[in-house]
């Protein structure tokens, strides 16, 4: 049973530059990823807007095998900051999983 | 076999915490470059180096301890934890880069330095307060320990009475121009790259560089500072010809480097992809970014030769 967290992405997006939200899931991130990671961003910003915490924490290896390179948002027809949204969800992993 | 994220981010931001430096060197290699060139400490603008390139030899060593233990250079000691790596600087253990090896590296910002004189640009240094950036721990979502960190540099830039900074290398670029900003109230430093400023100062090249090269673009100097057209310019403008691989400019692809602490073949792959891309329009390439340039080198083993921006221009603008 997928248990929801309302306030996840209040949780992961600790300023206002975290914009998952915006994402229209058109594909072109997935499609354009050098990595070839296939639940980022689209399905993991779902998550994280779902309030799906169990689903985010799943892909922490999908969330750290990011380069960060922005080829995704340069590209993005949304303007999602891809790249900084990503180091949001490390920085949860940082704090809630990993206790740094 | 992945690395365990957690514990190798908490070494990292130890370090940077308790040490100022994701991968602490000894004060000796982080100053050496200086030697010589007259430098004054401090004053209305310096040359920055956040210890990019002398951290370099010690990635390198780090890295062949890796392949020894046939995985990641972190992997040898995050299952001794994090408590050991408080008291005892590990990394320094691990990575025994030879005197040759470390001195090698001091080239490059000597190269920049060199070439700022040639152009007629005054600038200073700081010596042993020229420190980390920060960038690793920023992509790794340290930020409580960036935070921190980053507060540390600006004191130091303030306190030498900077207020513009020449950097070199597009991750510490990006640090102090974009990030920390966002980090520290008032900070009113002017930041460029000195590609940029060596472009607004347009020297004429003493000197015609011959022949042709790949041009590999950092994804960071390219899409977050958008430092595309400057190292075009110094280089065509000294006679090079440069090739461009599929990915280039904006759309460039990245050599693989940032996952080279969490998942070092992860990390290959890519450079190796991208050294194909690359060697398909040239056998020589250029690179801005000592990450750059050390993972595709590696990638490449004998098969394509990369060298940094800073030879060439240093030819370029020989006496
Ligand atoms: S390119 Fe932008 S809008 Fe399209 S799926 Fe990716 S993040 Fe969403
Ligand atoms: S920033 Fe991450 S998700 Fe976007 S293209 Fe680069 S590796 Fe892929």
């Amino acid at each position: 049973m997928t248990v929801l967290q309302p306030h996840l992405a209040a949780e992961v997006g600790v300023d206002e530059s975290f914009n998952a939200e915006a994402c229209m899931n058109c594909g072109i991130c997935s499609a354009i990823c050098p990595m070839d990671i296939p639940h980022l961003p689209r399905e993991l910003f779902r998550y994280v807007e779902l309030g799906m915490r169990d689903e985010v924490l799943a892909h922490q290896e999908t969330v750290f095998s990011c380069l960060l390179c922005k080829l995704c948002d340069v590209n993005c027809p949304a303007g999602v900051h891809i790249a900084d949204n990503v180091r949001s969800l490390r920085h949860y992993f940082n704090r809630s999983v990993f206790r740094i | 076999m992945a690395l365990p994220t957690g514990a190798t981010i908490g070494i990292l931001a130890d370090n940077l915490r308790l040490r100022r430096s994701v991968l602490p060197i000894p004060t000796e290699d982080a100053v050496r470059w200086t030697r010589g060139l007259g430098l004054p400490r401090g004053g209305r603008r310096v040359l920055y180096t956040g210890l990019m390139y002398q951290l370099i030899p010690y990635i390198e060593g780090l890295v062949t301890a890796q392949e020894q233990l046939g995985d990641s250079w972190l992997a040898g000691f995050t299952g001794v934890g994090r408590q050991v790596n408080k008291l005892l600087n590990i990394s320094r253990f691990m990575a025994h880069p030879s005197r040759e090896q470390r001195e090698a590296w001091d080239r490059i910002p000597r190269n920049v330095a060199l070439v700022l004189q040639r152009a007629g640009v005054e600038f200073g240094a700081l010596y042993e307060e020229d420190l980390y950036s920060g960038a690793l721990a920023y992509d790794l979502g340290a930020d409580e320990e960036l935070r921190e960190h980053a507060q540390i540099v600006y004191a130091a830039l303030r306190r030498n009475g900077v207020q513009e900074v020449i950097t070199i290398d597009p991750h510490t670029t990006n640090m102090l121009r974009s990030v920390y900003p966002t980090l520290i109230d008032g900070y009113d430093l002017r930041v460029q790259s000195y590609l940029e400023v060596l472009t607004e100062v347009a020297p004429i090249p003493t000197h015609r560089l011959e022949g042709e090269a790949a041009i590999h673009d950092s994804c960071v100097f390219a899409r977050y500072e958008g430092v595309v057209q400057a190292p075009r310019d110094l280089l065509e403008g000294a006679g090079l010809t440069l090739r461009e691989p599929e990915h280039s400019g904006t759309q460039t692809w990245c050599c693989g480097g940032p996952l080279e602490s969490l998942f070092p073949k992860k990390a290959a792959a890519q450079a190796a992809r991208r050294v194909e891309e690359l060697r398909a329009v040239s056998g020589r390439g250029v690179t801005m970014c000592p990450l750059c340039y050390v993972n595709l080198q590696k990638a490449a083993k004998d098969r394509m030769r990369f060298e940094d921006i800073s030879d060439f221009l240093r030819q370029a603008y020989e006496a």
